[in-house]
């Protein structure tokens, strides 16, 4: 376990280290010239060049990349040239918002999503399986502006029960529902058309197999056999599926964000590409690989914890 | 005991299943009847897709999802079972009936400690608490002959051996005293040593428990061993039944005796003997046969067969049989001439294969599996070399290493006077060292046609070029396996298990080889066409003047075969010889103990020698002599501490171990085998 | 799984004494009438047939759809525009089956692009194993760590937002995600005794990657592109709403939602026939591809 345990964490570094090139790369190559992006076509060479000095891009890459890695290990993550503001509390502040708007999404959705997969299942090929199943197929398909639209025109314009953009909640109950529910629908599609499906999926699995065949004719309850025999196996899977959904998540909320002109980090992180906000969009992007990747970190771990066979591997 | 004035325990009565397939009815079981007494062990014996598992599950009432059960009863007592509700059912299953099955490994749950799982019978059939139920599980698995029982109920199952994972299932099975006991090839799948002492398990139980049994195989000789009585099924009927003694020795339906014929029987040699095959193959399930079932493969058939179904008919006491002309099968003749008189073509003289020294380890660091430690082995020109072991023994990764599909870490190979160690070989090495492996299913490419298939091994091989000459040559070729051209045009998926081993096996002969590696070539074959390949490749064999290495775990196969064996155990070969010399004493312990475990048709088989513990880890392999904490003649110190001489024997047999030729014939003159010396 | 406990009906019954043929075109058939019994299939097949028809003949099918209509600014529905206006008096209707076209010619070439990379790839790693895969292996970690619009956010942030770039970038990020699928199909096959036997023949490795091992997996690879299609429409309709893919006027669904959302409290239907549109396309694709799975597992 403690090997196990320890090749993970190894892994998980060389990921992070792996996407922080890609982030710097990806952000700092491509542009061409940042100076030039930031001041405009009528700006003179002179001043683009003193610009590119003074941000360092005229720096080698490799070089320019340590700088920067070795500044945001320390927890200096730089100045927005544009916004003229300090990167970490912004990135930080727009984290936590959308932190609130994702938890919200979870917390609603993962538990039934579950329950209607596993429902379905033991109900295979009967007409309510029919019917999760398909919806769940098809709202995984549906992009999240769509379904946001959509309920912004019935719930906000129409019925007029909820703000057509949404602010930061505060900690009122009722604010946090009025805020969230409405950008968190579109998340909720999604994220029940998968995890109901590796759901429904795990535990059609467990019931198919043998040892589940053991216990039913060793003459146990059957709904012992489910709780006992079947769940623990069936769900074991979904785990590691609810941790790679936290990624998509944050896909997610780019788009629901700017739908509700909501102030969270994918907001942040799409105008800052637009803008060529350079250490808002590194940061951001970074802290949000970061995030995916200790999830899944502590998602496989917790996945091995309950299952025997890799808890009690040398 | 007769069998007949027993009380019926269980009543099968003319049950008829179908499987739901694309909206099609496919029937598997067709009116089968019979019934178990009290106390009684009732052996099903049949090839694959016969419909021998679906029987059992119909007793158990758990067919799958797609099954129709278009007639029948089940009768349990006075009880049906295909009608009961489903709280009875629920009661019945675990208290009164109880099941084992093949694969010990999948039907034992792997998040819960085995001792919780057949506590679990005791809580919900006898209503005790956990502890008690625990303490029960404890007691139980003492009858199972578990050694350190509150040991192995804090155990999951991935953490023992697969013979001791079926223990657990007769134990679970067992714990309520059931009435009746289904056993699913409880013993396909393990290795010859353990499914040995699983079966002796089986016998001792049986004196303890009285549960009837109903015992599904495909192997005759053990239904022969264990059962009394024994029905036979074909397509989904039956159509013979009797007494396991009389059935075996006077059968009286035409399948049955092609069953017996066909397999090879221990003592029969490929230049004495001919395997008797059953022609054609198994009908496709769910096809609509007017006649009698086997009408097509039967050599006594006439148009009545063909016309209508025969009933089972009384041949003596408990036997029937369902054929119309059930008088005559005695006197069927063997189908088959005597061996070929045909001269043998000239292999030469002199040495085609040397492995020297060969070590194939897998791994790095702590994580070391030696597969292959340390072979020394020879292979003539026109040589059959048998290759014998369990799983684990390293027979494969020594084969992938000689056709060059592995690097070995270590040693030499010399192939034909050139080195051919490394796995990179030019088109002449590749030309004359070609494999048959063990799967027909998955040795073709199944988006291939045969055509495709033999052309490219005919170009590449043989370097024949130019679509005639290759249409040409590949006619001969499939000639030569007896393949018929419209067999040619095919997928392999539209051919039938033998017929894709005839084009693997014509596929090998492509570039006129030297030498031949066999890997389990039969092992995936039904009985009645196992026989049929395997004459197939003695002709080819004696023909070609070619060399094998045979590799299988099937010892009457490998000494039908073989000029010569090899057996391995845990790396090593630790017994090698004249295929004779090695299946007589004196010869090493394993080799003992690997013949004691085969199950015969013979009733007055010998005492089984028995074989202690499970198989250490080739990743770490025990100091000495390597079998020593198996070893059945363990002598002491000697076997741990000091690896085993080479011993010569005057047949020309050679064998590892401490104890010298004299004293070890002697020994193994005895009938009695001694039971490991340290075993508690 | 149909035949859980038999474990001959899984295994092939077919017989020698059998018209061979017949039974090889039969299964052909089966497959085919397998699929067509799925009602999903049928459905997604419908849905997709006519945008993929209103796609290609909009031109003679519908009015032109920059017509602008100065006097009907965001009309509502009515005979003469059947779905109403927009903001500059073009009419919805056709701009909805036009608007078909640019996401089904940008969606279908980065899947093509997709799969022609992650089919490489995916031969490659698989097959051969060793440092490549291993490589591979953590590349396909770090990228999924980025959300795949994150990623396309950033690279046509930089590389400019063209229809081109859309495919490109799409089609790039699929690579790893197919080359995936694909890898762990060919380390099955790889494993295979057929694959053996072509090496012992004497086959190189990428004649026995693509003559050997390709046409065994394309079931897979059939199911992998079809949900792929299906992601493509959502990442390239969600990259033209967040204004970074197609620019106007194109009658593209995702641009007029984009458009249409600062007039969602006096004209509704500026955005709900396109999201009705872009939803019903992309939830037929993943019919398909439900069905196609199906009856592949049949």
């Amino acid at each position: 376990m403690a090997r196990y345990l320890l090749r993970r964490l190894g892994l998980t570094l060389i990921t992070l280290i792996l996407v922080s090139f890609a982030v710097f790369a990806a952000a700092e190559v491509l542009p061409g010239d940042v100076g030039r992006t930031i001041l405009g076509p009528y700006a003179s060479q002179q001043q683009v060049d003193q610009l590119n000095h003074q941000l360092g891009t005229d720096e080698t890459l490799v070089r320019r990349y340590v700088t920067w890695a070795g500044n945001f290990v320390r927890g200096d993550w730089g100045e927005s040239p544009i916004q003229r503001v300090e990167v970490r509390p912004l990135v930080l502040d727009r984290l936590k918002n959308s932190l609130i708007l994702g938890a919200f999404a979870l917390v609603l959705i993962v538990p039934f999503s579950i329950a209607l997969g596993v429902f379905a299942a033991l109900h295979y090929g009967k007409a309510l399986d029919r019917i999760i199943s398909i919806s769940g197929l098809s709202f995984v398909a549906l992009p999240e502006f769509v379904v946001g639209v959509v309920v912004i025109v019935v719930f906000a314009v129409q019925l007029g029960w909820f703000p057509t953009t949404s602010q930061v909640p505060s900690a009122d109950p009722v604010d946090i529902v009025r805020q969230c529910l409405l950008p968190c629908i579109p998340l909720m599609f999604v994220l029940f058309g998968y995890i109901s499906r590796m759901a429904r999926a795990g535990t059609m699995q467990a019931l198919r197999s043998n040892y589940t065949r053991t216990a039913v004719l060793k003459g146990l309850p059957q709904r012992y056999v489910i709780v006992r025999h079947v769940l623990r196996n069936a769900l074991l899977p979904t785990i590691t599926v609810v941790s790679v959904q936290v990624g998509y998540l944050v896909g997610g909320l780019v788009v629901v964000e700017k739908l509700f002109n909501y102030p969270g980090i994918g907001l942040l992180i799409l105008n800052a590409a637009l803008g060529h906000d350079l250490p808002v969009l590194e940061a951001s992007v970074l802290m949000i690989a970061l995030i995916y990747t200790v999830s899944n970190l502590v998602a496989d771990v917790l996945a091995a914890l309950l299952n025997p066979r890799v808890r009690l591997a040398t | 005991m007769s069998t007949t004035e027993r009380r019926q325990a269980v009543r099968i009565e003319s049950l008829t299943v179908a499987y739901r397939r694309r909206g099609r009815l496919l029937r598997v079981l067709d009116d089968v009847s019979f019934s178990i007494g009290a106390g009684e062990a009732y052996g099903l014996v049949g090839e694959s897709g016969c419909g021998k598992t679906t029987v059992a599950m119909s007793l158990m009432r758990y067919l799958p999802e797609n099954a129709v059960v278009e007639s029948g009863r089940v009768m349990f007592g006075e009880d049906d079972v295909l009608t009961a509700s489903e709280s009875t059912l629920r009661t019945w299953r675990g208290e009164r009936m109880a099941m084992v099955y093949q694969d010990p490994g999948t039907a034992l749950n792997p998040s819960i400690r085995v001792g919780e799982q057949i506590a679990e019978v005791y809580r919900f059939h006898k209503g005790m608490g956990k502890a008690e139920a625990i303490a029960a599980a404890m007691q139980m698995l003492t009858t199972v002959q578990i050694s350190a029982p509150e040991r192995i109920v804090r155990r999951y199952p991935h953490e023992l051996s697969g013979g001791q994972q079926q223990r657990i299932m007769f134990a679970m099975s067992l714990a309520t005293d059931p009435d009746l006991l289904v056993l699913d090839e409880p013993t396909t799948g393990l290795d010859a040593t353990v499914e040995a002492e699983v079966l002796d398990l089986v016998e001792q139980l049986r004196t303890q428990f009285d549960a009837s049994i109903l015992f599904v195989s495909h192997n005759l000789g053990i239904v022969a061993r264990m059962c009394e009585r024994v029905g036979v099924l074909y397509a989904g009927r039956l159509i013979e039944e009797g007494p396991a003694a009389e059935l075996f020795h006077e059968p009286r339906h035409p399948y049955t005796l092609g069953l017996l014929r066909c397999m090879p029987r221990m003592g029969m040699r490929k230049d004495a003997d001919r395997l008797d095959p059953i022609p054609g193959s198994l009908p496709p399930i769910g096809a609509e046969i007017a006649g009698c079932v086997y009408a097509d493969r039967c050599p006594i058939a006439r148009d009545r067969c063909r016309a209508e179904p025969p009933p089972i008919v009384p041949v003596g006491e408990g036997h029937g049989a369902r054929c119309f002309y059930h008088e005559e099968v005695p006197a069927i003749p063997p189908l088959t001439r005597p061996p070929d008189d045909a001269p043998a073509a000239v292999a030469g003289d002199g040495l085609l294969l040397k492995v020297d020294d060969l070590v194939k380890a897998y791994g790095s660091g702590g994580n070391q599996v030696t597969a292959v430690a340390g072979v020394d082995v020879e292979v003539g020109r026109g040589e059959v070399l048998g290759l014998v072991g369990e799983s684990g023994s390293g027979k494969t990764s020594l084969a992938k290493c000689l056709v060059g599909l592995l690097d070995p870490s270590g040693g030499s190979i010399e192939f034909d006077s050139v080195d051919v160690t490394s796995g990179r070989r030019n088109r002449e090495a590749r030309r004359k060292l070609q494999m048959v492996f063990q799967n027909p299913d998955n040795a073709l490419n199944p988006s291939h046609s045969v055509r495709t298939i033999l052309r490219r091994s005919l170009e590449l091989l043989a370097g024949v070029r130019g679509k005639d000459r290759q249409d040409e040559e590949m006619n001969d070729l499939a000639r030569s396996v007896r393949l018929e051209p419209r067999h040619l045009d095919v997928r392999p998926s539209a051919l039938s298990g033998g017929l894709k081993q005839r084009v693997a096996i014509a596929r090998s002969f492509a570039g006129s080889p030297s030498l031949i590696l066999c890997d389990e070539p039969t092992s995936a074959l039904d009985v009645s066409v196992q026989a049929a390949i395997l004459n197939l490749l003695v002709d080819l064999q004696r023909r070609e003047g070619v060399s094998y290495v045979f590799i299988s775990h099937d010892l009457a196969v490998v000494r039908y075969v073989a000029d010569r064996i090899a057996v391995m155990y845990l790396g090593q070969i630790v017994d090698v010889g004249p295929a004779d010399a090695v299946f007589e004493p004196p010869h090493h312990p394993y080799t003992e103990a690997l013949l004691s475990a085969i199950p015969t048709l013979d009733p007055d088989a010998k005492v089984r020698m028995k074989l202690h513990g499970t198989l250490p880890s080739p990743s770490d392999p025990p100091s000495g002599c390597r079998f020593h904490t198996r070893c059945p003649r363990f002598l002491g110190d000697v076997c741990v501490n000091e690896e085993p001489p080479w011993q010569s024997t005057a047949d020309g047999e050679r064998y590892r171990c401490h104890i010298e030729p004299g004293e070890l014939a002697r020994l193994q003159a005895d009938q009695e085998a001694p039971e490991h010396p340290t075993a508690p | 799984m149909s035949a859980l406990d038999e474990p001959g009906l899984a295994a092939d019954t077919a017989d020698a004494g059998v018209d061979v043929r017949r039974v090889r075109r039969q299964r052909r058939a089966e497959l085919i009438s397998a699929a067509l019994h799925s009602k999903t299939f049928v459905v997604g097949m419908a849905i997709v047939v006519f945008w993929l028809f209103s796609a290609l003949t909009w031109r003679w099918v519908v009015t032109n759809p920059q017509a602008v209509d100065p006097g009907a600014t965001l009309a509502s529905p009515s005979a003469d525009h059947w779905f109403g206006t927009d903001n500059l008096g073009r009419d919805v209707f056709a701009r909805v089956i036009a608007g078909a076209a640019p996401v089904l010619t940008i969606a279908p070439l980065a899947t093509l692009l997709g799969l022609f990379g992650g089919i490489t790839v995916g031969l490659v790693t698989g097959y051969y194993r060793g440092w490549t895969d291993d490589v591979f292996s953590r590349v396909v970690d770090a990228l999924l760590a980025f959300p795949l619009i994150i990623m396309a956010v950033l690279v046509l942030a930089s590389l400019g937002r063209s229809p081109r770039n859309v495919i490109l970038v799409i089609g790039i990020i699929f690579t790893p995600l197919i080359a995936r699928t694909v890898r762990s199909a060919v380390l099955v096959e790889r494993e295979g005794e057929y694959v053996a036997a072509a090496r012992l023949r004497g086959e190189r490795g990428p004649r026995i990657m693509v003559v050997e091992i390709l046409p065994n997996i394309t079931a897979p690879i059939l199911v992998e592109g079809t949900i792929r299609l299906g992601y493509a429409i959502f990442a390239a309709s969600t990259l033209a709403f967040l204004g970074l893919g197609i620019q106007d006027p194109s009658p593209d669904w995702g641009l007029a939602i984009a458009n249409g959302q600062a007039y969602l409290q006096v004209a509704w239907w500026m955005v709900v026939f396109p999201a009705a549109a872009l939803a019903t396309l992309v939830v037929g694709v993943n019919l398909i591809a439900d069905g196609l799975r199906r009856a592949i597992e049949e």
